[in-house]
Formats: structure tokens, C-alpha cells, sequence
């Protein structure tokens, strides 16, 4: 199976100094999701944000390249990073309540893309658009696309990002806790939906979350994170066997179910995260 | 490291003013000659740099020969009186209101701030001219105008700074360590509401000189005979094509006073916030 | 929608505008100073006096006067000026048209120039384009409009004498205008070299008044368009592979001009307020600039015209901003 996306001794640092990922690796094959999981503060969206060139300005890319079909990412020049980003590579956000322009319809939101990276016409545009709204199952399409987004339930416009994301038919959607959001039963809904959506496509999908639960109902492959250092990587199969690491089997336990109460949560031990930080720290003492 | 532009801009501002006040009170010495004094055969004398200038009227003469460097010298007092005294009045009866206002709170709170927005809601420079149109000219009523209008500027600052200072612990810790009221408000509210009213003031020094030289130049300052630069102004915008120079001393000289204290201000307003300053 | 809010926002303003009257006409009014003995020539009796007084309805109790005078302006009658012995709505309403073209133009050209500046201080974010606008803008905003116009008149009107400094046509070009609004009448009826003329006389006093309130619009519009920049819809209008110059001017501009409308509304009391003494500098034939002439001869009628047409154009200014809120803001609109 070929990679489309190969993140290799991904670094990235703190302009003023500081670690937050060290030296990550891992690829994305071709239709397959891929999960990134791990606590709060583990350098997941970092990473995500460094596939799509949207860093915040206090951090930096420090080292390793980010590989997509055969080019580097972090070496493209800024114009055909652009043309790649929204065509081929294209994001589904955490809050869907800030991720749509409140000034802007959503047709207008919907088309622009599709007009700018295919060229296509206002009214080629916009007929694609209802087709994808019935796509991700919302209804009344028609009347949905000249709403705006305030006038839409938090469910309905994670529906339309979705739809946005796979409009130009990219290879790669980064979807960052598409859900952690939304209502216990809505999130359900999305999920399905996701992976629906990047089946029929098959679009490759780097998905951030940190709820095991959900890698282990959507992910093929998954990358367990802890202060920005790959902990253990495999297939899906193998990680949720008895064999996983020990902060893996951990986690699985510490977290929140929506099919179990909530004081079934066991914090991770504490000697097992002072060894993973202590990994970190010789890290940075390699790695000034 | 915002150290030394802060510095930097106390400094250039601050000496400016310095240097401002100083030509001011030692006017009748700097001025070389009588600011009044008349000489028709210098009328529109050229400045210094120019083919047929005269050497003891280093910037020229006006339309009625009357020597412009000592006229410019003699008007930075009406100026920075002006200044001085409009600025601080404005900052007392604006501070106090404003204290008042949000310290209060309730009816007090309501009409004061009613007050304001009714106020606000006139254009100031028509309100000045009107003012020192009815209360009559002279430097006393520039000063009143400036006053009676721009109080509202300090009021609305200092009221909503004290309300969020009320707001806080130490106040609470205060009133449980039964302060008085009255007490309260000066020892606790007035320190921390004074580096703004301070910033404030250099602001309101600057629209203080502005509004002087805009009503000289009207003609509704201190009698038309001693020197304004707005006055100056005037008369210089008269003579434009023959002599521009009239006009564009004393605009270099409201410009250098204004830019300084804004200046002077900004520098302030960093070296005095203490969140700016961490 | 929009008609409900508007009849709302017109009888919202009818005491403003009532406030604004009884204040004046009570100010102008307690103040000493007796603007019939400036009027009559010396010599002139008492009974003179007392006539000219029943004649500007200047007798009676000060309740009275006012009663009379709001019957009369209600049915569009000022009085007559004292010191130009006309109509005052004859005088205001032929001059009010000059002093509108000049506001409007100065506030188009204050947004053009505070909306170019904003948004390219935010394009080169960091890098020297903007420290230049930074400082330019901490400069023009210490400047008043006073200084600026008096600057513009001694650069463009004297040392580089290419602009005209007084008036607002040049009466050699001999146009005749069936209207007060020169400029849009000959706009219509395009004759192009009065339109070039009335330009050349009005560009000047629109830049100084101008150019303080574009330095105010750069520094508002330019801090909301930074908080807009980090907003998640910018974001995910960055991952869809938007350049950052349309960015800021198609998903962040909207949202973030609302601010700077604010502003602009407040800001246009002082650009309005602006025009007094700049008409006044330039000669040029507003109501502004006969406001300072019936401030100094005392023309109390013709003041409180003056003073009353002002605040009607405020009022409709704010008016015209609160509108605009629904078409900038979708959720303001329902
Ligand atoms: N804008 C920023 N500037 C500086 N440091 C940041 C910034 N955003 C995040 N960080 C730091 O980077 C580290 C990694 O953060 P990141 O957002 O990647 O975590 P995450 O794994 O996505 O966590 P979460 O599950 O909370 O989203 C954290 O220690 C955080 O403090
Ligand atoms: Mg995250």
C-alpha cells in the first residue's frame, strides 16, 4: 500500500525555545485512517497543524519533512503549498460553532473553493454544493445553502465542514477531535458519517482524537502520543490486543465512555508517565 | 527592553515642553524686540535665509512689521497657560465627576453618565466657538470652554476605570476593614485610576493648545493686538502668497507642542501601566 | 425588517432632537449680551429697541419664546437672521448642500484610505510595511484637522501652487446650477471640467478632514482584523488554500469592520464639527463656515438653525450606521 502523507523525525519547537514534538514519523496509507492519539498538551494538533502549514506564530517547524505523493511539504514554495491545500489536503475542524464565517452564507462558503481550485461556475458550484449537503444527510439541502451559519444547530454545521472538506475530492482530510465538540449522540452520528463519507471517497484521514474509543471504532492504524514522542504505532488490531504498552493500557482505561459511568475513569499511573517524561528529557538533553 | 524607547520618548517629549516653557516665562527676555511694535518699513520682511532680509528680525516681520520671532516667542504664554490651566481644571472637575459616578453607582451614576452622553453628542469645536462667543472673548473664557466641554473625556475614563477598581478584592478587604467610604476612595480608587488620569492630561494639554489657537484664529481669544499663534495665524493666511512664512512659524510651533505631548503621553502611558511594564 | 427598525430609529430621535432644540435655544438664550443693541445704529431710542425685540419675538418670558419658536420652526419658519436679514431655512438650506458634499466626500475618501491602510498593515504583519503604518498613522492622529488644512493650503496652495485655496468654483468657468449640490448635478450632467474644477477646490479640505478620521478607522479596523485573523473560519479559509490578501478582504473585513462602523459614526460628529473651522480656512460656502459668522455676530436665529441642521445630520448618520450593522453582522438581522 503506498503512503500519501509520510511524516518523518517531525520536530517541532518553540521560537523562544522548547520541545513540543520530537522527532514523530508516521504515514498515511492511501484510504486508510489513521488515529493520533494521546492525553491533553501531547503535540497531536501540532502536528496536525504543521501537515497544513497553519503553526501559531510561537512555534516552528524545526526538522524532519513532511512527505505528500512525493514532495515535501515543509519545502514547497508557499504559492503550490496553496494549490495543494483545500484541493488535496483539506481539514474538518474541532468547533464547528467558529469554523464557518458568521458574515457569509453557506453556498458562498461552500462554492468559493470549489470555484477557485476547479475552476467550475457559480452555477456548477453551487449545484455540487446540494449534492454534497445530501451527501452528509442534511436536509432540505436547498434552503440550507442560503442560511447562514448562526442559523444552523452545532451537528448540522459540522455536517457542512465536512462537506466542505470533501468538496474538491482531496487525498487527505486532517480531521482534528472532529467531535469532542458536539452532543454525546451527535458525535455518534458524525463518526459514522466520517468514515461513510471517507470510504466512498476513499480519502486517507489523519484523525486526531484523544478517546481510544472512537480510534478503535474508526481508525485503521494508530499512533499513541505522549509529550510529543511516538509511544507505540501499529495496526488497530494489534494495539487493542493485551500486547499494547503500558501508557497505552493505561489510557484505554483512563478514558471517558459514553457506554460506561463516569467514575469508571482511572487516571494514568503516575510512575508511568514519570518514565515517558523522563524520555523527554534525555530527548532534550540529546537535542538542545 | 521597552526601557529605553519609553525613555526615548519621555525624553524628546518632555524636553520639548521643557524648552516651551521656558521660552514662555522668560518671553520678555528671549524676545528681542517688542512684540508690538510696529515698523512699516519692514512690513513682510522676509525670515533670515532670504536675499533682502534684515539681521535683527531673524524670521521676517508681518503685514504690519511687527517682528515674528518676538510675536512667536510672547504667544507660547497664552498657549501654555491654556494649557496648563484648562488641562488641569478639565482633569479636576472630569476625575472628580468620574469618581463619583462609579463609586456611587446608582442615581448619581445614571445622571452623570446621562449628562455625558448628551454632551458628547454636540461637536466640540462648534461648542467652544458658541461658548466663548456667549461667555464673551479673553483667555478666561477659552479656558472656561475648554473646561465646560471636554470634562466629559476624564469622566467616562476615571468612572469606568473606578467601577472595575471597586470591583476587585483589596476594595472588599477595605470596606471589611471598615474604611470609610470617603476614605476608601482616595487612599484605595485615586492612586490606581492616577496614571491614566495622568496620561490623559498630556492629551488633554495638546487639544487644550488647539482649541487656543483655533479660537485665536477665529478671533475669540485675548484681544487681537497681543500676539496668538493662532492669531498669528490668521493674519499670516492673509498675506499667504506674499509672505507664507507668517503663517508657517507658529504652525511649527503648535506641531512641535502637540507632538510632544503626545509623545510625552505615550512614553507615560507605558512607563505607568504596570501591566505594559512587567 | 429594515422598515420596522427605521420607523423605530425615527421616533427615537424625535426627543433627541427636541433635547438638542430646548438646549440650545435655552443657551443661547441665558447668556448675557443683547444682540438687538448690536443691531440698531447709534442713536437709535428705546422704542426702537422694543420694536426690533416684538420683531425677533425676543419679548416675553423665556418659556414663551420657546413655545413660539418650536410652533414656527415646526412649520419650517426660523425666523430671520439678524445679521444677513433673510430667511434661516433659506440660508441654511442653500448652503447645507455644500458642506453634505464635502462631508461625504471627505468620509469616502477617510474609509478608502483607513480600509487600505488596515488591511495592508495586517497583509505585512510583523514586517516593515507595517511599522511604516504604525508610524504614520501615531502622526496623523496627533495632527488635528486645523493644522492639516492649513498645512495643505501653504504646501499645495502656495509653494506648490497647484490647487485653488478658497471657494468652491471657479466663478470664470460662469456655470449655472439649478441645484445646491454642484458636484452631483454636474456629475449627472457630465460636464467634466466643472466636476475637475469642483474637485480641485474640495480635495483639500477633504483630505484635512479626512485624515484624522482615516488614522482613527486604520487603528480600530486594523486591531479587529488582527483578532479576525485568528478566528477559526480564517483558519479553515487558509487550509482551503486562500491567499491571505483575500482572506483578510473577503472572510475577515466584514466581520471585523463593525468596530470601526461604530467609530466611524461617533468620529463623524468631529468630521462634521471638522467643517466649521476647515470651511472657514478655506472659504469655502458651508454651513459651517456660516456658523462662525453667526457665532460672532451673535445671529441667535440663525445659530440655532445652524445648530439644529447639525444634529439632524447626526441623527441620520447614526441612522445610516445602525442600518448598515444588519448588513455587516446576519445575526442582527431577524
Ligand atoms: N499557540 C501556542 N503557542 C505556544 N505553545 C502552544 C500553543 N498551542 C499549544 N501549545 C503547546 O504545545 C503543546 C502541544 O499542544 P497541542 O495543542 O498540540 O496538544 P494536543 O495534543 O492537541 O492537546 P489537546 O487534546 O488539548 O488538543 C502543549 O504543551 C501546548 O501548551
Ligand atoms: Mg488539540
Amino acid at each position: 500500500m503506498s503512503a500519501i502523507l509520510d511524516i518523518r523525525d517531525l520536530r517541532v519547537t518553540l521560537r523562544r525555545g522548547g520541545h513540543l514534538v520530537r522527532d514523530v514519523s508516521l504515514s498515511v496509507n492511501a484510504g486508510e485512517v489513521h488515529g493520533l492519539v494521546g492525553e491533553s498538551g501531547a503535540g497531536k494538533t501540532m502536528i496536525a497543524r504543521a501537515v497544513l502549514g497553519i503553526l501559531p506564530d510561537a512555534v516552528k517547524v524545526s526538522g524532519g519533512k513532511i512527505g505528500f505523493r512525493g514532495d515535501d511539504l515543509l519545502q514547497l514554495a508557499p504559492k503550490r503549498f496553496r494549490a495543494l491545500l483545500g484541493r488535496e489536503i483539506a481539514l474538518i475542524p474541532q468547533d464547528p460553532l467558529t469554523g464557518l464565517n458568521p458574515a457569509r452564507r453557506i453556498s458562498a462558503q461552500m462554492t468559493d473553493m470549489l470555484r477557485h481550485h476547479l475552476g467550475q461556475s457559480r452555477q456548477e458550484a453551487r449545484a455540487n454544493a446540494l449534492r454534497l449537503l445530501q451527501e452528509v444527510q442534511i436536509r432540505d439541502a436547498g434552503q440550507v445553502l442560503d442560511r447562514y451559519p448562526h442559523e444552523l444547530s452545532g451537528g448540522m454545521r459540522q455536517r457542512v465542514l465536512i462537506a466542505i472538506a470533501f468538496s474538491a475530492e482531496p487525498s487527505l482530510i486532517v480531521a482534528d477531535e472532529p467531535t469532542t465538540a458536539l452532543d454525546v449522540t451527535v458525535q455518534k452520528q458524525i463518526l459514522r458519517l466520517i468514515r461513510q463519507m471517507q470510504e466512498r471517497h476513499g480519502t486517507a484521514v489523519l484523525f486526531v482524537t484523544h478517546d481510544l474509543g472512537v480510534v478503535a471504532k474508526v481508525c485503521h492504524q494508530v499512533t499513541v502520543l505522549h509529550t510529543g514522542q511516538v509511544v507505540e504505532q501499529g495496526g488497530i488490531a494489534e494495539i487493542m490486543s493485551t500486547g499494547a504498552a503500558p501508557f497505552t493500557r493505561a489510557l484505554m482505561g483512563a478514558t471517558p465512555r459514553y457506554d460506561q459511568p463516569a467514575d469508571a475513569l482511572h487516571p494514568v499511573p503516575a510512575h508511568i508517565h514519570r518514565e515517558l517524561l523522563a524520555a523527554a528529557r534525555r530527548f532534550d538533553e540529546a537535542n538542545p | 527592553m521597552t526601557g529605553a524607547r519609553l525613555n526615548w520618548r519621555i525624553a524628546v517629549g518632555g524636553g520639548a515642553l521643557l524648552a516651551l516653557a521656558v521660552i514662555a516665562i522668560l518671553a520678555p527676555v528671549l524676545a528681542p524686540v517688542d512684540p508690538l511694535e510696529q515698523d512699516l518699513f519692514l512690513e513682510l520682511l522676509p525670515p533670515w535665509w532670504q536675499a533682502d532680509a534684515d539681521p535683527t528680525r531673524a524670521l521676517g516681520a508681518d503685514s504690519l512689521g511687527r517682528d515674528v520671532l518676538s510675536r512667536l516667542i510672547h504667544a507660547a504664554r497664552p498657549a501654555l497657560t491654556v494649557a496648563v490651566v484648562a488641562g488641569v481644571l478639565t482633569m479636576l472637575l472630569g476625575t472628580a465627576l468620574g469618581l463619583l459616578a462609579g463609586y456611587m453607582g446608582g442615581m448619581v451614576d445614571v445622571l452623570i453618565s446621562r449628562l455625558v452622553d448628551i454632551w458628547t453628542s454636540f461637536p466640540p469645536v462648534l461648542l467652544a466657538i458658541m461658548l466663548v462667543a456667549l461667555i464673551g472673548t479673553g483667555l478666561h473664557s477659552v479656558i472656561i470652554a475648554i473646561v465646560l466641554i471636554d470634562w466629559t473625556r476624564f469622566c467616562r475614563v476615571v468612572r469606568s476605570e473606578t467601577l472595575a477598581q471597586t470591583q476587585m478584592e483589596y476594595i472588599d478587604a477595605a470596606v471589611i476593614g471598615g474604611l470609610k467610604r470617603g476614605v476608601i476612595l482616595f487612599r484605595e480608587v485615586l492612586p490606581n485610576v492616577l496614571p491614566l488620569v495622568i496620561v490623559l492630561l498630556t492629551l488633554e494639554m495638546s487639544i487644550a493648545i488647539i482649541v487656543e489657537a483655533i479660537l485665536s484664529f477665529v478671533g475669540l481669544s485675548v484681544s487681537s493686538d497681543s500676539p496668538t499663534w493662532g492669531g498669528m495665524i490668521a493674519e499670516g493666511r492673509q498675506v499667504i502668497h506674499q509672505a507664507w512664512w507668517v503663517m508657517a512659524f507658529p504652525m511649527g510651533l503648535i506641531l512641535i507642542a502637540v507632538l510632544a505631548l503626545n509623545l510625552l503621553g505615550d512614553g507615560l502611558k507605558t512607563a505607568l501601566d504596570p501591566v505594559l511594564r512587567r | 425588517m429594515s422598515g420596522h427598525l427605521l420607523l423605530r430609529r425615527l421616533v427615537q430621535a424625535v426627543p433627541t432632537l427636541f433635547g438638542v432644540s430646548v438646549v440650545v435655544f435655552v443657551l443661547v438664550r441665558v447668556v448675557p449680551g443683547n444682540p438687538i443693541a448690536m443691531m440698531l445704529p447709534p442713536g437709535a431710542t428705546l422704542e426702537d429697541m422694543e420694536r426690533l425685540r416684538q420683531a425677533y419675538g425676543l419679548d416675553g418670558s423665556i418659556v414663551e419664546q420657546y413655545v413660539i419658536w418650536l410652533g414656527q420652526a415646526l412649520q419650517g419658519s426660523f425666523g430671520t437672521s439678524i445679521s444677513l436679514r433673510q430667511d434661516v431655512l433659506e440660508l441654511v438650506l442653500g448652503r447645507l448642500p455644500a458642506t453634505l458634499e464635502l462631508a461625504v466626500f471627505a468620509t469616502a475618501m477617510a474609509i478608502a484610505v483607513g480600509v487600505l491602510a488596515a488591511t495592508t498593515g495586517v497583509l505585512f504583519r510583523g514586517r516593515w510595511p507595517e511599522t511604516v503604518i504604525d508610524a504614520v498613522n501615531g502622526f496623523t492622529l496627533a495632527v488635528p484637522d486645523f493644522i492639516w488644512a492649513l498645512a495643505l493650503i501653504l504646501v499645495f496652495g502656495v509653494l506648490l501652487p497647484v490647487l485653488p485655496i478658497s471657494g468652491r468654483v471657479d466663478p470664470r468657468l460662469g456655470t449655472e446650477f439649478a441645484t445646491g449640490f454642484y458636484l452631483t448635478e454636474a456629475l449627472v450632467s457630465a460636464r467634466f471640467t466643472v466636476v475637475g474644477d469642483l474637485l480641485a477646490h474640495m480635495i483639500m479640505p477633504a483630505i484635512a478632514l479626512a485624515l484624522p478620521l482615516a488614522a482613527i478607522i486604520t487603528r480600530v479596523l486594523k486591531n479587529s482584523l488582527a483578532e479576525a485573523m485568528v478566528q477559526d473560519y480564517v483558519m479553515i479559509a487558509r487550509v482551503k488554500g486562500f491567499s491571505r490578501w483575500r482572506i483578510i478582504w473577503v472572510e475577515a473585513l466584514r466581520n471585523a469592520s463593525i468596530p470601526a462602523l461604530t467609530l466611524t459614526g461617533v468620529q463623524f460628529t468631529f468630521l462634521v464639527g471638522g467643517t466649521v473651522l476647515v470651511e472657514k480656512i478655506f472659504s469655502y460656502p458651508g454651513i459651517g463656515n456660516m456658523a462662525i459668522d453667526a457665532v460672532i455676530n451673535r445671529d441667535l436665529p440663525l445659530i440655532q438653525g445652524l445648530i439644529l441642521s447639525f444634529a439632524v445630520i447626526f441623527i441620520v448618520v447614526n441612522l445610516l450606521v445602525d442600518l448598515s450593522y444588519g448588513w455587516l453582522n446576519p445575526r442582527l438581522r431577524s
